[in-house]
């Protein structure tokens, strides 16, 4: 028996560090902050986490992706210091969860975005409504988020209002997805943040006002949502010293380089 | 520690590993059962299964055109894949030379090892444009092109077990085949094809299984549309499509419904593997 372990004490060695990794990834010492949630705020959140670990010895930042819903549910269950999400709680969710507060940590536009070669360049809300209640026909290929996600959720708000998008239209699960796919679909038309938007797909004006920062920060631009951070209570300590850091010019900077729109 | 007692201390050690796989699949299929209750107490056994439009956030939790989806796409890459499969099988079994053979399986077998996003991301990237050209419109997202990913996927799976059982046939029977005037594809065809047919039968099932189970692969070409595909060009959404593209941003009543979805999966897969064993025994 002996024998037969002398040659895997490296084996066994191994195993330990990479258990004494896990459980130490985020111990009771509170030195790590896991934040999780809308795909939307992850890489924005990503950034935040690294000039905030940048700034201060032995903190670590976790971030997530998984969508706003699992952010909300997710800080509720106590799995996440923050969940981040792309849309306001839910009138549901509050009543469950009496006790989260949000953050307005970002201003953030929902662009409609078409394959660069598309020489349509404006269209009105009942227009854009239009097409995502009719779905994929000869002329459009229309792409969605899926159920849950919280740009699908404003989306639905802020232009579909009661009517149903419809489901014959394609349904992808991220933001980076949806945009890899109009960037390669002639006749694609989808939805997704400003701060996803960058050559590869071209952004409509939306009843001739252009999806800018400028126009959100003035209201005229039609689509446009808070990034928040949700949170079980009040928090304290190391949560609150990193909210207030992404609240802080500083921390605002960083959102007006991402592409999204800074709130102070 | 006497010999006897290693011996007597394993049997027990591998009885227990051999129940605890029952436990695991047992405590699976609790769980699965327990989270989707809610769905069908208040959504309704038939509401779910029979119906055709899939709303979560307006209260349509219908997953028929799902499990069409489903069979659609797994029975257009059982099309593909079978007939390939069993030619390669026969190659490498009966007709290639050894030297070939020692190439052309191990590239078959590697098959198996790409991850089915490598799968997704060829068939994303390659598959759907050319689609798109062919048939004129929408972005290619297709049945058609889940079923030529799935197909390859499950090549090596229905090849390599098929060829193992055309090999386990003793060479008695290739001798008196030929000894009788038959010819090389008289013989494949008459005696070693039949002689194989419980692997062969096997080999189709595990690829069945494989192909309905595939999720990754399957969601980043397929579209995701709930609806009725009316053709092969037009995009749809499986069962586990389904599942995958909404678990992450579902609560409540949707995420039972999700696990509903994951149920019917369950018994559908189980309804096939039933249904192999049943041919399996009769042939024997």
């Amino acid at each position: 028996m002996q024998d037969a372990f002398r040659n895997k004490w490296p084996l066994l060695l191994l195993t330990g560090f990479i258990l004494i990794a896990l459980t130490s990834a985020c111990g009771p010492a509170s030195t790590c902050i896991t934040a999780g949630g809308s795909t939307t705020v992850q890489p924005l959140a990503e950034k935040w986490a690294e000039k905030f670990e940048a700034k201060s010895t032995d903190v670590d930042v976790i971030v997530q992706g998984g969508g706003s819903s699992a952010a909300v549910k997710g800080v509720a269950q106590g799995i996440f210091d923050i969940g981040t999400a792309s849309r306001e709680l839910k009138s549901s969710e509050t009543s469950q969860w009496p006790d989260l507060v949000t953050y307005h940590v970002a201003l953030d536009a929902i662009a409609i975005v078409v394959h660069p070669s598309n020489t349509t360049a404006n269209l009105s809300l009942k227009e854009l409504r239009d097409i995502f209640a009719t779905g994929s026909n000869a002329t459009w290929t229309v792409l969605n988020r899926e159920e849950g996600s919280g740009t699908r959720d404003n989306f639905e708000e802020k232009v579909m209002g009661n009517t149903e998008v419809s489901l014959n239209s394609e349904f992808l699960p991220a933001a980076g997805a949806i945009k890899q796919k109009v960037a390669n679909t002639t006749s694609a038309i989808s939805y997704i943040s400003l701060g996803y938007v960058d050559a590869s797909v071209k952004a409509l004006t939306i009843d001739g006002t252009a999806c800018t920062k400028d126009n959100c920060r003035n209201g005229s631009y039609p689509i446009s949502r808070y990034l928040n951070f949700i949170t079980k209570g009040e928090p304290g300590g190391l949560v609150k010293t990193f909210i207030d850091f992404c609240l802080s010019s500083e921390g605002q900077k960083l959102v007006e380089e991402e592409g999204y729109i800074s709130v102070k | 520690m006497s010999r006897y007692f290693i011996d007597r201390a394993s049997r027990y050690v591998v009885f227990i590993f051999g129940v605890l796989a029952l436990l695991i699949l047992a405590a699976i299929a609790i769980f699965i059962l327990k989270d989707s209750l809610p769905a069908f107490r208040e959504i309704g056994i038939s509401d779910i299964i029979f119906g055709t439009k899939w709303y979560p956030s307006h209260g349509a939790f219908g997953i028929l055109t799902m499990l069409a989806g489903s069979v659609l796409v797994t029975l257009l890459a059982l099309l593909m894949a079978v007939p390939l499969a069993l030619g390669c099988a026969i190659f490498l079994a009966e007709v290639a030379p050894p030297r070939i053979r020692q190439l052309t399986r191990p590239a078959v077998e590697l098959l198996v090892g790409i991850p089915s996003v490598v799968y997704g991301l060829v068939g994303m990237i390659v598959l759907c444009p050319l689609i798109a050209n062919l048939s004129g419109t929408g972005s290619g997202s297709s049945v058609l092109v889940a079923a030529i990913v799935l197909a390859i996927m499950i090549l090596p799976t229905v090849t390599s077990i098929s060829e193992d059982s055309m090999r386990a046939i003793p060479n008695q029977y290739r001798e008196g085949a030929l000894a009788l005037g038959a010819t090389r594809w008289q013989t494949i065809h008459h005696v070693i094809l039949p002689a194989a047919r419980n692997g062969i039968m096997a080999s189709i099932v595990l690829g069945t299984g494989r192909a309905i189970g595939e999720t990754m692969a399957v969601i980043m070409v397929i579209g995701n549309s709930p609806i009725f595909p009316t053709n092969i060009f037009a995009p749809a959404r499986t069962l586990t499509g389904n599942i995958a593209v909404e678990i992450m941003s579902a609560t409540g009543i949707h995420q039972s419904a999700l696990f509903a979805t994951g149920v019917v999966l369950f018994i559908l897969i189980m309804l096939i593997n039933s249904l192999a064993l049943i041919a399996y025994r009769k042939k024997t």
